[in-house]
């Protein structure tokens, strides 16, 4: 048997990156949530608006603990697994910190408009200040409480910043229906209209899209 | 409750608990059986809505004695680490139900059974070899028999491994709403090739024991036990990994045993894997019917879920509302985890709810049925949310 070292993002706030993507959410609604963890979101979804919400996860130990929680969550791989099913089986389909880690995030983000009605997506920023800071003075690789895994150690092989993630949905033919900026713990911050600010000063990003 | 064809439901003979079907059940082959007899267990009590029954799948060789101490060789039930008061699929909730299954020999009908005359009564000759080859699908049939006998609508879980998986996701299949969640576990869709290879080795073991007698043992009083024995000691090994026998047994020897005939004992001594073999095969032939194994092994080899669903096993679940948990074990050679993520697939493609866990074990395919704690959590787990959903359980 072959094991594969977990393949994602390590939020250091998961918790608030949920609270966030959570409130894009309309009650009631079919969601599927890709890089699931320990199924926190789906479990938040379904207590707190009862909606039909389901994960796929790719670190076994983190399935066992979901599923052992009373949670439908699958083991499955984001670039591989979404192929499996059904047009528009969901009304949401959640990304949540994986997008920079997956193989393939174009392919990933046409499957998740192909199965889902709308896509969640969130990713942390490379385009922050502190980020740009790092390499320019120091001509090394960041380290920040974001990006915190060396260049070689990180799981994160698709970074990308806010303004490289409207580009990309300009050219897919995506609508963002509602974007906004956090900060590391998940406070939004006040740059909403100006996206070059949010790109600066901006942990994360967050996104909800359709299509056009 | 009561049907008109059904007959008593006490035990008779020193045996089984059972009920009696008179309306005949055609078999997928064709055949009708006028009558057949289904032996089960029952544990726990079943609430006044009827909506906590929990139907158990025993594989090839188990029985309905799953979770007591088995009446013939006095050994605790076959998932007493999974079915009990306290246990995952727990007594103290759940109205658990264990069928016989049809073709087996603890009580249901099989090779075993007398065959009726064409007048209807029953001879004195069992069936032997003649006995109808049956299918999963019958079995699965001749279970909800049993359960519309019980006044049970709908199975709040039905759960069983390996060829008990099989019936479970035939369950699913053939009477999705009567099944609100299907656990099955280290089972395939269909019998892959190897595996129907393994069954032919066990089944040529017992053609070639000259007691087998051309399936018609009981004439001369004997029974083909050396074929019987090898047939389980083949399959025995396809239910262990490399990495078990070697931690259990390595190349250590033992002394033979000294009023051994056979011709191995010449060199005076044997491995202690071989000495372990030798027991599973004895024992076993004590308790199963060789024209039962034959019967039982060839419906596993039939089963293809798809093939019955024009191909795409998607279809056999489209539309399903059943809750699925597919469990498999990183070291199960004989059903891999690749069969049962290729179920997964399936269920995903028919949009139906499906958690799928592997876990980590060197214990083959045994694994299900033995001491392993994360997998009894996770089916705990999944039965707690499952109950939460069906309205059996309030929400934290």
């Amino acid at each position: 048997m072959t094991t594969h070292d977990p393949v994602r993002f390590i939020a250091k706030n998961l918790r608030v990156d949920l609270a966030v993507i959570a409130d894009m959410i309309a009650p009631g609604s079919r969601v599927l949530d890709i890089g699931c963890g320990d199924g926190t979101l789906i479990d938040h979804l379904f207590q707190t608006k009862n909606c039909d919400a389901r994960g796929i996860e790719i670190d076994m130990a983190e399935v066992t603990r979901a599923v052992a929680y009373g949670l439908p969550v699958m083991h499955g791989d984001a670039d591989i697994d979404l192929q499996h099913y059904p047009d528009a089986a969901f009304d949401y389909v959640v990304l949540s910190r994986a997008l920079q880690a997956v193989e393939r995030p174009r392919a990933v983000l046409q499957q998740m408009l192909r199965i889902g009605t709308r896509a969640v997506v969130s990713f942390p920023n490379f385009g922050h200040w502190l980020v740009r800071w790092q390499l320019l003075s120091t001509g090394r690789m960041p380290m920040t409480a974001t990006w915190d895994r060396p260049w070689h150690e990180t799981p994160n092989i698709h970074p990308c910043t806010i303004r490289d993630f409207f580009d990309l949905c300009e050219q897919e033919g995506y609508v963002v229906e509602r974007w906004l900026a956090a900060d590391e713990a998940g406070r939004r911050s006040p740059w909403r209209r100006a996206s070059r600010m949010a790109n600066l000063f901006g942990e994360q990003g967050v996104f909800l899209l359709r299509h056009r | 409750m009561d049907q008109p064809a059904t007959r008593a439901e006490t035990a008779d003979s020193p045996s089984h608990t059972h009920v009696t079907f008179d309306d005949g059940i055609m078999l997928e082959c064709g055949t009708t059986l006028p009558s057949h007899t289904v032996a089960y267990r029952t544990y726990g009590t079943l609430n006044a809505d009827r909506s906590n029954a929990v139907l158990v799948c025993h594989a090839l060789t188990g029985d309905q004695y799953v979770a007591e101490d088995h009446p013939i060789t006095g050994k605790p039930g076959w998932w007493t680490a999974v079915v009990g008061p306290g246990r995952p699929v727990d007594t103290n909730r759940f109205f658990v139900i264990c069928p016989n299954v049809l073709g087996g020999c603890m009580g249901s009908t099989g090779p075993l059974s007398p065959r009726p005359r064409a007048d209807g009564s029953d001879s004195s000759e069992p069936w032997g070899t003649d006995f109808p080859p049956v299918t999963i699908r019958d079995m699965v049939r001749a279970q909800k028999q049993l359960t519309d006998y019980l006044g049970i609508q709908r199975l709040f879980a039905v759960i069983g491994g390996s060829m008990g998986g099989m019936q479970v996701l035939q369950w699913a299949a053939a009477y999705p709403d009567s099944v609100f969640a299907a656990l099955p576990i280290a089972t395939a869709s269909y019998h892959s090739a190897q595996n129907i290879a393994f069954h032919e080795v066990g089944r040529q073991a017992i053609f070639a024991d000259p007691d087998w007698q051309a399936g018609q043992y009981w004439r001369h009083g004997r029974i083909p036990a050396r074929g019987l024995a090898v047939a389980r000691m083949c399959a025995h090994i396809t239910y262990l990994s490399e990495e078990a026998l070697t931690r259990k047994f390595g190349r250590r020897l033992q002394n033979a045993p000294k009023d051994s005939t056979e011709a191995i004992s010449l060199f005076g001594e044997m491995f202690e894997v071989e000495s372990y073999l030798r027991h599973q095969g004895s024992t076993f032939v004590q308790r199963f019917d060789a024209n039962s194994y034959l019967t039982i092994t060839r419906a596993m080899d039939y089963f293809d879920l798809a093939a019955d669903c024009g191909g795409d096993l998607a279809t056999a679940f489209k539309g399903t509302r059943t809750r699925f948990l597919l469990a498999s074990f990183t070291s199960d050679w004989l059903f891999p985890t690749e069969e049962s993520r290729f179920v997964a697939r399936a269920l995903n493609r028919a949009g139906a709810n499906v958690s799928f866990v592997e876990f980590p074990t060197d214990k083959g395919h045994d694994a299900f049925l033995l001491d392993e704690p994360d997998f009894h959590r996770t089916l705990a787990g999944f039965l707690r949310g499952c109950a939460m959903h069906a309205g059996l359980e309030a929400r934290p």
